[in-house]
């Protein structure tokens, strides 16, 4: 990730790089060489392509919250929402509703998409048409969401039937292209987009100004509902995008599948650089942050400096240092 | 309206000196905004600071209340020397600053947010009673009849100013600041304001006062003070200057002219007509017609409607009535629409709801119109960049970097800014809302030659105002409202202060 550092930063003269969006990848590369001066293995491909992969989940779940916090929402649904997206698309492989492997993983995906836009869409209808806070609507709903996943796996889990199916679709996780694993690229197309649409489209500065100043966004004309509404729909797609690459995984979902994510997301989103109170959004920052967390926890399982049940602590110490890094940098 | 002031005594009394300030001078950086300031403040005196935006008035009130360390110079208070190590050590010494913006807590009660940091006890619990009389007292004391129980974020703007005034007049003080007090206020409420100013100045403490209202400051103020560019022009006996005296110190060439000169008006076809149009809660049965090359003016008492009338017909707030448009009859759900058939809007409310202060000028520029700045999905950065240096050249934009924020411009440039944003959308009507609220009057002059220049190339032009003789130097006509209706509507020779005050009011108090 660090080249992308340089190509960002490669084209403004030194003096104007903004401190806070080059933070995030500052911490990255400190913790690459602790990570080196600790374990001589840290550095190693393997490693480093494993941690990557294992990031991918958190980090495309982390592009799609970075829309919905800068336009000055929330969404805590997602972890549910990724269950019941992959919960949903597993009953659909095992309906065997279309012929083919291909075929049926081509359809099964298209179904997931569809899934996580229209969750997405929900959360963004209640909140806007309904008026009422993005905490309150997505905490409903993550409650609804988690309890359709179990209510769908009977208490449960839902798991591939089909073992050619299975084989068929494990290449989305496991496999790569010259050597670069497919959650990897994954990560990188969404980054990609994401960055596309979030910083050279009308729709990303309307995201922006929404998170700045609703009433002066409403003012300038900017439909505020609807670009709210548009940035739940892109984290629901985004959900179901990382929900691709999971179910392959383990070939199932479980009523621990996507705990916690949320939280994950949201410390990506705001260890990258995005104000948590809206207006101000870095994609790659974001990415950047889940890699950070990846990276911590992977440190302390090759470390034993401290004990990896505490992976949850440090993560939590992380995001408000985050904070507070951030703050000092920008009352410079 | 100057009848209504109390009038300023020529001479101070040969008073002792409260405060004197000497060879002031502050940096921020490598930027001096004040340079080798002196003033001297005498007991029983209202001495006015005036100055362009940008002047140094607000950094000198700070350095005087204690909010900021001079980089040199020295302050003495009652002739002892003395270093503020912040404004509660200011307050202290019986220096309080009323603030310009309005500092209170928006979901606390009125007598909440007066006694805030300093509530009043019984034992352990609070005394609310206490606290309510105090409150209520305080603010009847500055001729506003507010419920001390009522929770500030009901209130209007003018009210809250009053409640923020009477929250700084708690502390026991000798000298008291106002930093641009009646910016938001109407006549009938700065009226009230000056004449506590009045009865402060009785009781012997001084009264530093920024306005940018000048007949405000020629009725009010002993002396007067006025500073250029960071410097001390000089002091000066305020019955020795008229307002344009004042406004030339200031400007440093003559403004003599503020208005422009109205060309016979040269109004063409009806462009906008409005019948029985109801905003709930805030206008019933207004109605009024604009013709292309008109200014037009909207003026009444805060509360009278006129932001809500105009809202509503644009879209910003639900409303009902008929609208026609060149004839045809229109509806806007919402302001898109309304800018789509070539209506732009710019609030009163610029930090509000005009523009993105936390965002650069590019983004701000561009907002509203950036259909204009794509190509198919993009946006064509340099074609932005373009628009940013024509926008800084023909509305004369003044910023020492073009990757400011918004927020970081003085109000006139962000006005200008603002209304470079709207005027992307090549609109045939334009709607300003305050035009010239808190901006230095050099920036009004170019504000008023913009605004004529818009009617002069046959756009119609609806500008509404607190400030009357704003409205009278450049409308073609003015319609009154009060309490949410149509007054009344004044033109040629009746385009006077009183007649205007007796159609927003509908009382003749004035006539008396």
């Amino acid at each position: 990730m660090n080249n992308i550092t340089a190509t960002q930063t490669a084209r403004r003269p030194l003096s104007d790089i903004d401190l806070r969006a080059v933070a995030p990848f500052v911490a990255l590369a400190a913790l690459l060489v602790f990570g080196a001066l600790i374990n001589p293995n840290f550095l190693g491909l393997d490693n480093l392509t494993n941690v990557a992969t294992r990031s991918a989940f958190i980090a495309i779940i982390a592009v799609g919250a970075t829309f919905v916090i800068s336009a000055g929402g929330l969404d805590l649904s997602v972890g549910s929402m990724a269950a019941f997206v992959a919960g949903t698309m597993i009953l659909f492989l095992n309906s065997g509703a279309v012929s083919g492997d291909t075929g049926m993983i081509a359809a099964a995906m298209l179904m997931a998409l569809a899934t996580g836009a229209l969750c997405g869409l929900a959360n963004g209808l209640i909140t806007t048409l309904g008026r009422i806070e993005p905490f309150i609507v997505t905490l409903g709903t993550m409650g609804i969401f988690r309890a359709l996943t179990i209510y769908l796996a009977e208490g449960g889990s839902i798991a591939i039937k089909s073992q050619e199916l299975r084989a068929a679709y494990r290449p989305i996780y496991f496999g790569d292209v010259l050597g670069v694993p497919i959650p990897v690229i994954v990560i990188l197309a969404v980054g990609i987009i994401g960055a596309f649409i979030f910083y050279r489209t009308r729709f990303g500065r309307h995201v922006t100004a929404v998170g700045s100043n609703e009433d002066v966004a409403r003012y300038s004309g900017i439909s505020v509902n609807r670009v709210r509404t548009l940035t739940y729909v892109i984290q629901g797609l985004c959900v179901a995008i990382a929900v691709l690459v999971y179910v392959p995984r383990l070939g199932a979902a479980t009523p621990t599948t996507g705990l916690l994510w949320e939280l994950q997301a949201i410390t990506a989103v705001v260890i990258g650089g995005t104000a948590l109170r809206g207006g101000v959004g870095r994609i790659w920052g974001t990415i950047c942050g889940a890699l950070i967390l990846e990276v911590v926890g992977n440190i302390m399982v090759l470390s034993d400096l401290v004990s990896e049940y505490l992976i949850g602590a440090v993560q939590g110490a992380i995001i408000i240092i985050a904070m507070l890094i951030q703050r000092s940098l920008g009352r410079r | 309206m100057s009848e209504v002031y109390p009038l300023s005594t020529a001479e101070p009394p040969a008073a002792k000196i409260l405060l004197e300030a000497t060879g002031i001078s502050k940096s921020f950086g490598p930027v001096e905004v004040l340079k080798d300031v002196g003033l001297q403040l005498k007991a029983g005196e209202v001495h006015a600071i005036i100055g362009e935006n940008g002047a140094g008035k607000s950094t000198l009130m700070k350095i005087l209340s204690g909010h900021l360390a001079p980089s040199k110079g020295a302050l003495k208070v009652n002739g002892e020397k003395i270093v503020f190590t912040g404004p509660v050590d200011a307050e202290k010494h019986g220096i309080v600053l009323v603030h310009q913006e309005i500092l209170l807590a928006p979901d606390l009660t009125v007598a909440q947010n007066i006694y805030l940091g300093r509530e009043l006890r019984k034992g352990l619990v609070l005394d609310e009673r206490a606290m309510a009389d105090g409150a209520h007292r305080a603010v009847l004391d500055l001729g506003a009849d507010i419920d001390p129980g009522v929770v500030v974020n009901r209130l209007s703007i003018a009210q809250r100013q009053l409640v923020q005034i009477a929250r700084a007049l708690l502390v026991p003080h000798r000298i008291v600041i106002f930093d641009e007090p009646t910016a938001s206020l109407t006549p009938v409420e700065t009226e009230a304001l000056l004449k506590v100013i009045a009865a402060i100045r009785k009781k012997n403490a001084a009264v530093l006062y920024i306005s940018h209202r000048l007949p405000e400051v020629k009725t009010i103020a002993d002396r007067v003070t006025v500073l250029r560019d960071g410097q001390l022009v000089g002091t000066y006996a305020g019955a020795d200057l008229e307002p344009v005296d004042m406004a030339r110190l200031m400007v440093g060439r003559d403004v003599s002219k503020l208005y422009p000169d109205r060309a016979e008006a040269k109004t063409g076809g009806t462009v906008l007509e409005v019948e029985d149009m109801a905003v709930p809660g805030f206008v019933k049965n207004a109605g009024f017609s604009l013709k292309r090359g008109e200014i037009l003016g909207f003026a009444g008492l805060v509360g009278a409607g006129r932001t809500e009338l105009l809202e509503g017909i644009l879209g910003l707030r639900p409303a009902h009535g008929t609208v026609r448009l060149k004839g045809k009859p229109v509806h806007f759900r919402n302001v898109k629409q309304s800018m789509d058939a070539g209506i732009v809007y710019l609030s009163e409310d610029r930090k509000g709801k005009g523009l993105l202060l936390g965002q650069n000028l590019k983004t701000n520029l561009t907002l509203a119109g950036l259909d204009r700045f794509t190509r198919g999905m993009l946006i064509d950065a340099k074609a932005e960049t373009q628009a940013l240096d024509k926008a800084v050249r023909d509305f004369d934009i003044r910023t020492r970097n073009r990757d400011l924020l918004a927020g970081q411009l003085s109000g006139g440039n962000q006005q200008k800014l603002l209304l470079a944003k709207m005027m992307l959308l090549g609109p045939e009507i334009v709607v300003i809302d305050e035009p010239t609220r808190g901006i230095d009057i050099g920036t009004k002059e170019q504000i008023y030659k913009f605004i004529n220049g818009l009617a002069a190339e046959g756009k119609a032009v609806i500008v509404i105002s607190s400030e009357m003789p704003e409205l009278i130097g450049i409308c073609d006509r003015i319609i009154v409202m009060r309490n949410g209706e149509v007054a009344g509507e004044v033109s040629g020779e009746h385009m006077t202060e009183a007649e205007i005050v007796v159609l927003a009011t509908g009382a003749k108090f004035l006539a008396a």
